[in-house]
């Protein structure tokens, strides 16, 4: 058996880890398919619904299975103006399957609001699978950003070594020694608040790679310094092999499984950095959702107590990022062959 | 220094300064703003304003925040000693909490109680400051307990000295807990390998030969040596404290440097954007120097060459 298929029996034999894997899948196919899971588009409001908590799928009526159906909710309030939803029993709106390209929806005065409804009665549910199209891509695309820079700047200076390396290391220091919250807010406020959201989104991912490439070029620099000793190296400049070819071919290549735990280790705080940036109002800008900015709305302290469905952005960050970390770290042991002797105690 | 540059630098770029907004207003007349313009050299070249900025720094002066109407540097001091306390608040928390929790797990290595708090940490570890900030905040709400943002409650300046102190440290209860949790999680973690894997060295064999104590050998030989990697991290602890205070800053309303910054940010108030980057970095450096002076008090081996 070869070193990728112990890799990855060390890294089934993790079941939490594989349990997060799939986790992960799920969530990243939900986001892929947002428009047929959801049951609303992103933007789909409507006022009368401010607030509304969920409706819960109803599969009885009277004590009979029926094809299920949701209850109407009329909005009164009471002597403080709270908003108060009853659900009306003479109401009835059976669920519709893929009727307007939707999964799950239901007919036109009726609304369906699994997870409840924000400040404007647009679906949460929805704009949550919305948000996480833009949530879960920036980290993607984030990290596939710095990572490309980290490989260049990491794979020279780690090859080259001596000045170069000092050099482009001091570079790398200078970003990291920034806190990272007064980098992205400096360069924030370059960027002009009236884009759209296409190029805010694109500003984001900009920033985040800005200011994470430099840790991870640090990583692959350390990788490539070892590798460049090899004798396969030797053997490749005495053929004649320019720098770059060897560079490209024969030292990068070999970092890939540990820029792959690098990877899924950094990709957390790339979504955490979207969602601080949108938590702020300086992230993503409604009506485009993200899971920062649902979260936003959870900002108002009091909103909690009669709407406790808003926290749920937070909850779907918190899962992903645990996540991420725990298929990082299994990842990481199962490619570490050191950490096998882990279970030899010595009490 | 390059930092300062490149901010400034980002600040110019940005269309529209401070007195943008001034320019709409009809009871300030065109003279006015003129000379105002004259006075920071907002007409010349970015090239040039940045000169008069840097002389400006070298000189002790950080210019003047168009936003508060005080001096830069003023307002910066202020609230660098807020966001100060509350980096040492957390700092103190996360290595009084994680050392020992970590020597703990390592102890129990591989039983309930090690996993337990390998769970435990990988979910503190994982969950955002942000969110972690709010939910607390809403908890303390219904409870009723502590005060709910800001730093001094609203009868402060009628306090007796030691009223003050605790009221602010009753308001710092809830952001310095949301700091430090990640970390601690993340120390801990770090100390419990450290520790397993000194305990797992020679020279624990040998002193458990010679017939020490197990506490001797734990807390006198292993502790030692398990702690010094720990010594280099606070230097880079001090940053991410730093950056993650900013945004705890916010969402508790805790008035420093991070909340400072978002404001100036927003009002393009350019020379407290510098400034705080500027106090930031030198922030930043001093963890630094601190973590190199305490490894070199710690750890013997290292006198005299350069880490």
């Amino acid at each position: 058996m070869g070193h990728f298929h112990l890799t990855i029996e060390a890294f089934g034999r993790r079941k939490s880890a594989v349990v997060c894997f799939w986790v992960l899948i799920a969530l990243y196919a939900a986001a892929l398919f947002a428009p047929v899971l959801s049951a609303y588009r992103f933007d789909d409001e409507d006022r009368d619904y401010s607030y509304c908590p969920p409706t819960p799928v109803e599969f009885f009526d009277h004590g009979q299975l029926v094809w299920p159906f949701v209850y109407g909710r009329a909005l009164t309030f009471d002597e403080n103006h709270r908003r108060i939803f009853t659900v009306e029993k003479g109401k009835k709106y059976p669920l519709e399957i893929f009727s307007k390209g939707r999964l799950l929806t239901v007919g036109a005065p009726g609304r369906l609001y699994l997870l409840g409804a924000d400040s404007r009665g647009r679906d949460l549910y929805s704009r949550l699978l919305y948000g996480a199209r833009i949530s879960l891509s920036i980290g993607l695309i984030g990290v596939l950003i710095s990572f490309g820079i980290g490989l260049l700047v990491g794979g020279i200076a780690g090859y080259y070594g001596g000045f170069v390396d000092a050099a482009l290391m001091r570079l790398c220091e200078m970003f990291m020694l920034v806190p990272g919250f007064y980098l992205m807010l400096a360069l924030r406020s370059a960027v002009p608040e009236d884009f759209n959201s296409a190029q805010v989104y694109l500003t984001v991912v900009v920033i985040l790679s800005f200011i994470g490439w430099a840790s991870l070029a640090r990583v692959i620099r350390g990788m490539a310094l070892s590798l460049r000793e090899r004798d396969y190296v030797a053997a490749a400049k005495l053929m004649g092999l320019s720098d770059a070819a060897i560079i490209a071919r024969h030292i990068l290549p070999h970092t890939v499984p540990y820029s792959l735990v690098a990877i899924m280790l950094t990709i957390p705080g790339y979504i955490l950095g979207e969602a601080g940036l949108s938590v702020l109002g300086l992230g993503i800008q409604d009506p485009v959702p993200s899971w920062g900015n649902l979260l936003s709305e959870a900002m108002g302290i009091v909103r909690i107590q009669f709407a406790p469905w808003i926290l749920m952005p937070g909850a779907l960050i918190f899962m992903t990022v645990v996540c991420f970390n725990v298929v990082g770290d299994a990842l990481r042991d199962a490619l570490d062959p050191m950490l096998k002797n882990e279970n030899v105690t010595i009490h | 220094m390059v930092m300062s540059f490149f901010t400034f630098w980002l600040m110019h770029a940005t269309p529209g300064n401070f007195f943008d907004s001034l320019k709409l207003n009809p009871q300030i007349s065109a003279a006015t703003i003129a000379s105002y313009e004259q006075m920071y050299h907002l007409k010349d070249p970015f090239i040039v304003q940045y000169g008069h900025w840097l002389l400006n720094v070298c000189r002790g002066e950080f210019g003047y925040s168009f936003y508060y109407n005080v001096p830069a540097a003023h307002i910066i001091v202020s609230r660098l000693w807020n966001t100060f306390l509350l980096s040492l608040a957390s700092l103190l928390l996360t290595w009084g909490l994680a050392i020992p929790l970590g020597v703990w797990a390592a102890l129990r290595h591989g039983r309930l109680a090690d996993r337990v708090m390998n769970v435990l940490s990988f979910a503190a570890f994982s969950v955002p400051s942000f969110f972690l900030a709010i939910l607390l905040l809403y908890t303390v709400r219904q409870w009723g307990i502590l005060p709910l943002g800001g730093m001094h409650s609203a009868g402060y300046d009628d306090l007796s000295w030691f009223g003050k102190v605790i009221d602010v440290a009753r308001h710092l209860v809830i952001p310095a807990v949301v700091l430090s949790l990640a970390s601690i999680a993340g120390l801990q973690r770090l100390m419990r390998g450290n520790m397993l894997a000194q305990l797992r060295q020679q020279y624990i064999v040998a002193a458990r030969a010679k017939g020490l104590t197990e506490g001797r050998i734990i807390y006198r030989h292993a502790l030692r040596n398990a702690f010094n990697p720990m010594v280099t991290l606070l230097g880079y602890e001090f940053a991410s404290l730093l950056s993650g205070a900013a945004l705890v800053e916010i969402v508790c309303s805790w008035p420093g440097l991070g909340a400072l910054m978002l404001t100036a940010v927003r009002s393009k108030d350019v020379y407290v954007v510098m400034a705080g980057m500027l106090m930031g970095g030198v922030l930043l450096l001093l963890g630094n120097l601190l973590a190199d002076f305490l490894l070199l008090r710690v750890d013997p081996r290292i006198k005299g060459t350069r880490t």
